[in-house]
């Protein structure tokens, strides 16, 4: 069982161990207490429904940051075949924050790439934490020219903190690495889908996330800045993250509401981490709907509709010249 | 967004102290130096209608979408509502927006160019800036015209307004894209600061990207780095030149010599 409980999980934990000490109670003595622990399982059932059903965006900033959620190669593992792992940009290194290659997927050779992060400090270390230098950002374009040139459909598993903002990082040109990603993925002649399977960190996500079809798991969360960035900002004080959070509107079902994302795929009841079966399963479900139905338009209507869905993103008021003038003269008149 | 660089105007009236060297600068000597310290050659910030009029021919400029402005989509509520900060920064800087766009001649060069002004929210990038380089770039491919943004952005990508400015990030890109694929010069301008979203989108894909000297230009913020590695930044880190070094533009370019750099250029195509 995992050792990483939630703050608000706490309930249902205490719940749980008590069926259990009823369990083992009951086996080790005559009394049968069966009806007494069905009814406290189905208290459980109801009590994490309830907490579930009902959690707050900074729940869902720890829930998306649960290290024993699955990352990128779990799904891999769980759901795809024959996976072969290509590596480095061909210019500087290899990346292993962004892991990219080719594998069968629903009958079909396609390529995936997504940020690992690790389960553990030791992983974490060797992943750098899932935050990539601009060497895994060309990897990443590398990768999707030549499922391109193949027509391979390109899935992108996106799970980082941000970008890594390092010296090396800097020197060898972070912004233009992410800036040539968002404009090659734009008119990248095949499909693309993205989803969100954790953290999406600003524009260290953005830059594998252009997309045809962009979806989130139910407890992941994309931001354009990091709940602790933008506290230590607007508030001066990183301890205020919770409510930044709350105001970023970071969550699958707030951006779903903004018409950013285009599905919200659902988690076993309790989070991805209690069953990475389950979560692939409904990840795999979801990914296979999305490329048969992208199947039905052509590579030029395909990039022509990405087109069209990124230009329309955008809310603000445009005030006509007579609103203005109108304006005008009332103040005149107050004069 | 990144961290704001306060940068103090240290002036009397009469005029200012250089930033850098500390040099006092009458205000009418500023002014014929194009705000550019005599004595280091500091380039102190300019606003972008400052900066329109220093390079487009006198009476040329045509403003677009100028009553465009952000109506706090998220209804975001930080110490402050957000609603509340953008009319403070419309009448701290007289602009409706953080970007000015339109159309003018650059001597006898017609252009569309889009400019940023770091003093409304930073600079910073929400769904007005995005849906203003977005149609500026449109306006060029409509009309067949060079395209000129200029920078100046401390903030990236505008917090207040979510995953909605995020996206602006890719809407600009792409639009670049199309005005790659219609055969149009995009030249890119940083100035200082040129940082986070901003500079991971448009500003970095100009065909030509020039700096103005010491601009400070980069994805994190110095500060943001400097609290993830806990050690010191190199000298000059993050610099125009530091940047030039690492060819990742193709030339400084000092603010009196902009203009005829431009024209020369705009000659070629
Ligand atoms: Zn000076």
């Amino acid at each position: 069982m995992s050792t990483n409980h939630l703050d608000f999980e706490l309930p249902i934990i205490e719940l749980e161990k008590k069926i259990e000490e009823l369990r083992r109670f009951t086996s080790n003595s005559r009394m049968d207490l069966c009806r007494e622990v069905e009814a406290l399982e189905k208290k459980a059932e109801r009590l994490k429904r309830e907490i579930f059903t009902n959690l707050a965006p900074r729940q869902r900033v720890q829930l998306a940051r649960h290290p024993q959620r699955p990352h990128t190669l779990d799904y891999i593992n769980l759901i795809m075949d024959g996976f072969y792992e290509l590596h480095g940009d061909r210019m500087f290194s290899d990346d292993r924050a962004i892991v990219g290659g080719l594998c069968k997927f629903n009958d079909e050779t396609v390529l995936v790439i997504g940020h690992q992060k690790g389960s553990n400090i030791q992983e974490n270390i060797e992943r750098n934490f899932g935050m990539p230098h601009p060497e895994g950002y060309r990897k990443a374009l590398r990768l999707m020219r030549l499922a391109e040139k193949f027509n391979f459909p390109v899935i992108t598993l996106i799970d980082t903190p941000g970008a890594y903002p390092g010296i090396g990082a800097e020197e060898r040109g972070q912004a233009e690495a992410i800036a040539r990603n968002l404009m090659e993925m734009s008119t990248l002649k095949t499909s693309l889908i993205s989803l969100v399977i954790g953290e999406g960190g600003s524009g260290g996500a953005l830059g594998i996330g252009v997309a045809d079809r962009t979806l989130m798991l139910e407890n992941a969360i994309y931001s354009v800045i990091s709940p602790e960035g933008c506290a230590a900002i607007l508030w001066r004080d990183k301890r205020k993250a919770g409510e930044a959070a709350d105001a970023l509107c970071l969550t699958a079902q707030d951006i779903i509401k903004l018409r950013i994302i285009d599905e919200v795929v659902p988690e076993p009841l309790g989070g991805a981490h209690k069953n990475h079966e389950q979560v692939a399963t409904l990840v795999a479900e979801s990914l296979k709907r999305n490329l048969s139905e992208l199947k039905s338009f052509s590579i030029k209507e395909i990039v022509r509709r990405r087109f069209e869905k990124h230009r329309h993103i955008g809310e603000f008021l445009e005030l006509r010249e007579e609103a203005i003038s109108v304006r005008g003269t009332e103040d005149g008149d107050e004069k | 967004m990144i961290w704001p660089r306060k940068q103090v105007e240290r002036t009397n009236g009469l005029g200012m102290r250089c930033n850098d060297c500390g040099e006092f600068i009458l205000g009418k000597k500023l002014e014929k130096m194009l705000k550019v310290c005599p004595k280091c050659n500091y380039h102190f910030r300019l606003g972008a209608r400052e900066r329109i009029s220093l390079l487009l021919k006198d009476g040329t400029f045509e403003e677009c979408d100028s009553q465009m402005t952000s109506h706090d989509p998220l209804n975001f509520q930080g110490l402050e509502l957000y609603r509340d900060k953008i009319v403070e920064e419309q009448k701290k800087t007289g602009l409706t927006e953080a970007v000015i766009t339109g159309e003018g001649y650059l001597d006898n060069h017609p252009i569309v160019i889009a400019v940023t002004d770091s003093r409304f929210m930073m600079g910073s990038m929400g769904s007005v800036v995005g849906e203003k380089i977005t149609r500026a770039a449109e306006r060029a491919i409509e009309k067949r015209l060079p395209l000129l943004t200029i920078s100046g952005s401390g903030g990236g990508a505008r917090m207040q307004e979510g995953m909605l400015s995020l996206m602006q990030m890719a809407k600009t890109s792409s639009v670049i894209a199309k005005l790659n694929k219609e055969k149009l010069l995009f030249i890119s301008i940083l100035t200082d600061p040129t940082m986070g979203g901003v500079a991971a989108s448009f500003a970095s894909l100009g065909d030509i990207i020039i700096a103005e000297p010491r601009a400070l230009i980069g994805f994190a913020g110095p500060r943001v780095i400097k609290e993830t590695i806990h050690r010191e930044l190199p000298q000059g880190f993050q610099r125009a030149e530091f940047l030039f070094k690492r060819g990742l533009i193709d030339m400084i370019v000092s603010r009196g010599e902009l203009k005829k750099v431009l024209s020369e250029l705009l000659d070629k195509f």
